[in-house]
């Protein structure tokens, strides 16, 4: 078929990085059907492997540190082959917390975003299954659910409603949202610590509902989010969305 | 890398000893500026990190899996930085397309490999053009076109056609 041949002779581009936009979505869909395509690529992606380890340079020594103390607040995703784990927030908040601490908390971001405190559950429920683990979840519970919990509402300058939980007990902080648009293809949403004035990343954010911020509060006045290239970024490359100030 | 993906830091350390310059040296290539090379290999490590579980023997080696990491991570680095420049000067656009000559002066790499200069001279002109430009510039297709003054289905096969002759010369298999 002409459209697939011309698809085909996009390997090399792709493998290249060189596709952009729609060219790369249609390419990346065409590969998930084209078996030889999948098999060509990967040889390319070996080939451009070689192109990379053929320009190394020893990394600057500081970094190695910096790396090796970050990752303990970074959170590893689960693998994509495992079936989600059957995480029910909502269930976990009603075992685990009384009635009056889930009505302060994911209410107030639902009724300050205009939903059903029903609606609310549901979408994060859906959004829980898929992306946290059950482990996650608990975690993001107790936050939400902790006794000394305290939450600060904003608005992001696209309109969307945020709260921030944070609890000093725990030492985290979870981030509640409901209608933030889509990220554009290729970003994602991240969130911030402000350490005076020193953004500092606390996690990527999927979409709405609610998430575990990554690291602790500490000394943060404020929870920031930024649009960020996919995977994220050391520090902000965009002004934020959102500045909110966290309780003294 | 399994245990790396079960949170193994000490295994993460073994990981990041093994690709940092390879990772380092990608990023330098393309974002071309050290201290922001050194933000972006700092991220791609930390990706590699988050990623780690989701690593497949079966789709590559885990060489090929960094790379492939760290060189998207790093044109995504350049281009939206280019993107940004672009909104705010209109002229930038022509900025960035420069005369063939100055590219090309600028791509040419010093490499580490005997292999892959060698491999890299039995490509024809345009073949070495076009995968360079891509790769260690990070161009798109469309801008080595621009660059390289050649139709874009042109453009699309001599990168195919030169990656299947380095594949072969360098005998890589997935």
């Amino acid at each position: 078929m002409k459209h697939d041949e011309h698809l085909h002779t996009l390997t090399g581009a792709y493998a290249l990085d060189a596709l952009t936009g729609e060219e790369q979505r249609a390419f990346a869909a065409h590969l998930r059907r084209c078996e030889a395509c999948l098999g060509e690529v990967g040889e390319f992606e070996a080939t451009a492997a070689r192109l990379a380890a053929a320009v190394s340079l020893p990394a600057p020594a500081p970094m190695r540190r910096a790396v090796l103390t970050r990752i303990d607040t970074v959170r590893q995703a689960p693998p994509r082959t495992r079936p989600p784990a059957p995480a029910l927030l909502t269930t976990a908040l009603t075992r685990r917390a009384g009635p009056f601490v889930i009505a302060a908390s994911i209410a107030a971001a639902a009724t300050f975003g205009g939903l059903a405190v029903r609606q609310h559950q549901q979408a994060e429920q859906a959004r829980t299954q898929a992306q946290h683990s059950a482990r996650q979840a608990q975690d993001l519970a107790a936050v939400l659910a902790a006794s000394d919990a305290r939450a600060v509402h904003g608005r992001t300058t696209t309109g969307a409603a945020t709260t921030v939980v944070t609890s000093a007990l725990r030492e985290e902080a979870a981030f509640v949202s409901s209608g933030l648009p889509a990220p554009p293809a290729d970003r994602t949403y991240q969130l911030w610590f402000d350490d005076q004035g020193t953004m500092r990343p606390a996690g990527l954010l999927p979409g709405d509902g609610a998430t575990l911020m990554e690291g602790g509060p500490g000394t943060a006045r404020a929870v920031g989010l930024t649009l960020e290239p996919s995977g994220g970024s050391l520090r902000p490359t965009t002004t934020p969305l959102l500045l909110l100030p966290l309780p003294a | 890398m399994e245990k790396v993906g079960h949170g193994d830091k000490d295994a993460f350390a073994v990981l990041y000893d093994a690709v940092a310059s390879m990772v380092f040296g990608i990023a330098v290539k393309v974002v071309r500026d050290r201290s922001r090379s050194e933000e972006v290999a700092q991220e791609v490590m930390i990706d590699l990190w988050r990623q780690a579980a989701r690593y497949r023997p079966e789709q590559g080696s885990v060489m090929t899996w960094v790379a492939t990491i760290a060189h998207r991570r790093a044109v995504d680095r350049v281009r939206f930085a280019r993107a940004s420049a672009d909104r705010e000067h209109a002229h930038a656009v022509r900025e960035r397309v420069r005369p063939f000559d100055e590219v090309a002066e600028q791509v040419e790499v010093r490499l580490e490999s005997e292999q892959v200069r060698r491999c890299m001279r039995g490509l024809t002109e345009l073949q070495r053009q076009a995968v360079t430009l891509a790769y260690y510039r990070g161009l798109t297709y469309r801008e080595v076109a621009e660059v390289l003054r050649a139709p874009l289905p042109t453009v699309k096969t001599r990168m195919r056609d030169g990656l299947i002759r380095l594949r072969d010369c360098m005998g890589v298999t997935t």
